[in-house]
């Protein structure tokens, strides 16, 4: 929240110029018919995406020279905003001349860039960029129905900031390179989020499939528990080719003083009847960590527990763990 | 260009005679009221005055309270909240019941005391727009603490049968409120006959300025206070009085009341034949039985025509009018009330509300109807959804 966002304000004062003018006078508006399709020489498409229902719907008309692939003439009919209706006007405009392999690359941002009365200044508000996304559906629905394939052909990945156009995985990607912890640093990273906002989190203007709190959770989670199951596995196997002792939490280091215990020196001590117990591990404040054992059978009470074995047992785990390493019999 | 405002149901013009009678107030007697010099004394008379009228304006007993608040949403939100800590927090009631079509000003509320582990319990409406009585009465509990229910809905006009959903609430010992912000100063409001315990409202609705309103609480009935502070109000509503508004609100109202029966003739005879001429239009479809309605809402569907994209083009036209509730013009979705009376999803963004008031005139009307027919024969001319039925290309329109 900011001052100027405390006095909302006419959404129509952000429409561009050119908004304003196609909104009022779409002259891409119509059909195209059958005939007038064969007189150019030309296969007719007609594709269809959204629906009233949703708010917004969209025709698309495409006449298309089946020897070069190019779009000879585009029309429309939209049933949506005024927003919409200048989008589906530039987006049909944009499609002539075009082969339908290039058009296919036209994005709502393209789509919105058009209508801009200056490159800086958008020609919409926030809340109506995903307007001209349906421009980018329905051209892909045309280019399908066109190459007589699935339109999911062109829709590699899932989209979660439409009004940017920024996709599941690069938003997952950004956060694991970069250790990013808010939203806000994934919209400095990415623009998603930048524009209409509603998938930042849920109660936006309208209802995402994927926000990005949601997203920004589970990946982070997701890295916490690579970390533990990396954890996991350097106390296991081959301890310290990941991470070092010191590195370690608390109960990875019991771990891996217990596991080494079991390997090195109990059977050592069971030789002569013997056992032992670890009672604790504390980092001291000099930067020595210490493992408190409690001798158990022959090896209670025996002299050499204070001597011989414990410098035995000390030098395993030096060598193996960490040189930082005491071991403090109770 | 002219200018024709069908959305009073938004905000109304101040009426003239209540605008006067408030300029006094703001440079020459100015006093704080509740000041101990003349300056603050001078200002009693149009108070008392103004309250007068206010209590007069709906009905009220000299031991009822009506305090002043800032608008209709603070009083809202002042009983729900002060139910909250009268009767829920402390743990003898846990249930409030309302509808799916109050304004946000009850809708957000419930939903923040849900939050605070609140019962809520949202009666549907038909088709019509209205409850059905039954439902009320068997949504009601031992733990019921509060019914609240609109007087009349702001996006259909629809009257709900405020009497008799009160006698429901009161057989169980349950408390009413009522928003009555759509419905005092367009049909009779007595708080008396209908028996309600609270009743809200907004000076704006009704010719009074903005920022101002009340709450009716009846028998001076106990209710935590929203704001805490001085003395004001009885210590009611803390903060210094608005006196210019409060004085304008009053006489306002007065003024309302005493068009009621225009308003039921005049304004209604205007609405009609706006509404006629919609119905003249194919596939126009109007919420609500007229004679269910407050007498100057239309809330249509105009198949094919996006709601946005009709405000675009009346307003154009110099036309204000609305898709809804106001609060909501800046969000995407479709109307809610159009999908709590079961309206088809594709009606749903159809919605043109337009609401007239006792200013408008018969010249005004013709006007809007020619471009509202004007607006609907170039957008469905452009719209995908429209074009492609046969039936419709025939009708010319």
């Amino acid at each position: 929240m900011a001052k100027n966002t405390l006095i909302g304000g006419s959404i129509w004062d952000e429409y561009s110029q050119k908004v304003q003018d196609r909104m009022n006078n779409p002259k891409f508006m119509g059909e195209i018919t059958e005939e007038e399709a064969k007189e150019k020489g030309c296969k007719l498409i007609i594709a269809d995406f959204g629906a009233e229902s949703c708010g917004d719907a969209v025709r698309l008309y495409w006449a298309v020279d089946e020897k070069t692939d190019i779009i000879k003439d585009a029309k429309f009919r939209s049933f949506g905003c005024g927003t919409a209706i200048a989008s589906s006007d530039t987006m049909a405009e944009l499609c002539i001349g075009k082969t339908v392999d290039e058009a296919v690359k036209i994005t709502n941002i393209d789509v919105e860039k058009a209508m801009r009365d200056n490159p800086e200044t958008p020609a919409v508000p926030p809340q109506k960029m995903h307007c001209s996304v349906m421009a980018y559906d329905v051209i892909k629905a045309a280019a399908a129905q066109y190459k007589g394939i699935d339109p999911e052909h062109f829709e590699d990945e899932i989209i979660v900031c439409e009004c940017a156009r920024v996709s599941l995985g690069t938003i997952k990607e950004v956060i694991r390179l970069n250790d990013l912890k808010t939203v806000e640093e994934i919209t400095q990273y990415t623009k998603a989020g930048a524009f209409c906002k509603s998938c930042i989190k849920p109660g936006g203007h309208e209802k995402r499939e994927y926000y990005l709190v949601d997203i920004l959770a589970e990946t982070r989670a997701e890295m916490e528990r690579e970390k533990l199951t990396a954890i996991a596995n350097a106390k296991t196997s081959d301890l310290g080719a990941d991470m070092s002792f010191e590195e370690l939490n608390t109960i990875g280091q019991f771990k891996a003083v217990e596991q080494l215990m079991d390997t090195d020196i109990r059977p050592m001590l069971a030789m002569d009847g013997g056992n032992l117990d670890i009672i604790d591990i504390r980092k001291d404040d000099d930067g020595k960590i210490d493992i408190y054992i409690r001798y158990l059978g022959a090896c209670s009470g025996c002299a050499s527990g204070a001597s011989g074995t414990l410098f035995a047992i000390e030098a395993v785990l030096k060598e193996n763990l960490s040189q930082n390493i005491r071991v403090m019999p109770i | 260009m002219k200018r024709v405002y069908l959305d009073n149901n938004a905000t109304t013009m101040v009426d003239p005679q209540a605008y006067e009678l408030m300029l006094p107030y703001f440079c020459e007697k100015y006093g704080n009221p509740n000041s101990l010099h003349d300056f603050g004394s001078e200002t009693h008379p149009a108070l008392r005055k103004a309250m007068d009228q206010l209590y007069a304006g709906i009905g009220a007993d000299d031991m009822d309270d009506i305090i002043v608040t800032s608008c209709a949403t603070e009083s809202n939100n002042w009983v729900l909240k002060g139910i909250y800590f009268d009767k829920i927090v402390t743990g003898e009631k846990d249930h409030i019941i309302t509808t799916s079509v109050e304004h946000p000003a009850i809708g957000a509320t419930c939903s923040f005391l849900e939050s605070l582990g609140v019962r809520i319990t949202k009666l549907d409406v038909n088709s019509e727009g209205l409850i059905n009585p039954d439902d009320l009465r068997n949504a009601i509990d031992d733990k019921t603490a509060l019914v609240s229910i609109m007087w009349a809905n702001n996006e259909t006009g629809a009257i709900f049968p405020i009497k008799e959903l009160v006698q429901i609430a009161h057989e169980r010992g349950v408390l009413f409120h009522t928003d009555g912000v759509q419905a005092v100063g367009k049909i009779k409001v007595d708080v008396k006959d209908a028996g309600v315990d609270f009743m809200s409202f907004s000076a704006h609705k009704f010719h009074g300025p903005k920022g101002i309103g009340g709450l009716f609480i009846k028998n001076s009935q106990k209710l935590t206070s929203l704001l805490h502070g001085g003395e004001h109000m009885g210590g009611r509503r803390s903060g210094t009085l608005n006196v210019p508004y409060i004085v304008a609100m009053g006489e306002a109202l007065e003024i309302a009341n005493k068009f009621i029966d225009f308003e039921n003739i005049h304004v209604k005879r205007l609405r009609d034949k706006l509404e006629d001429a919609l119905l003249e239009i194919p596939d126009v479809t109007v919420v609500g039985k007229r004679e269910h309605r407050v007498p100057n809402t239309i809330l249509a569907s105009i198949k094919g025509v996006e709601g946005e994209a009709m405000l675009w083009d009346l307003n154009k036209a110099g036309i204000a009018a609305s898709t809804g509730s106001a609060c909501a013009s800046e969000t995407l979705e479709s109307n809610p009330i159009m999908e709590a009376i079961g309206a088809d999803k594709e009606l749903a963004h159809t919605a043109l509300r337009l609401s007239l008031s006792r200013f408008n005139t018969e010249e005004e009307i013709d006007y809007a109807i020619e471009h509202i027919k004007k607006a609907t024969q170039r957008l469905r001319a452009i719209s995908s959804t429209f074009a492609y039925a046969p039936q419709w290309h025939k009708s010319g329109l």
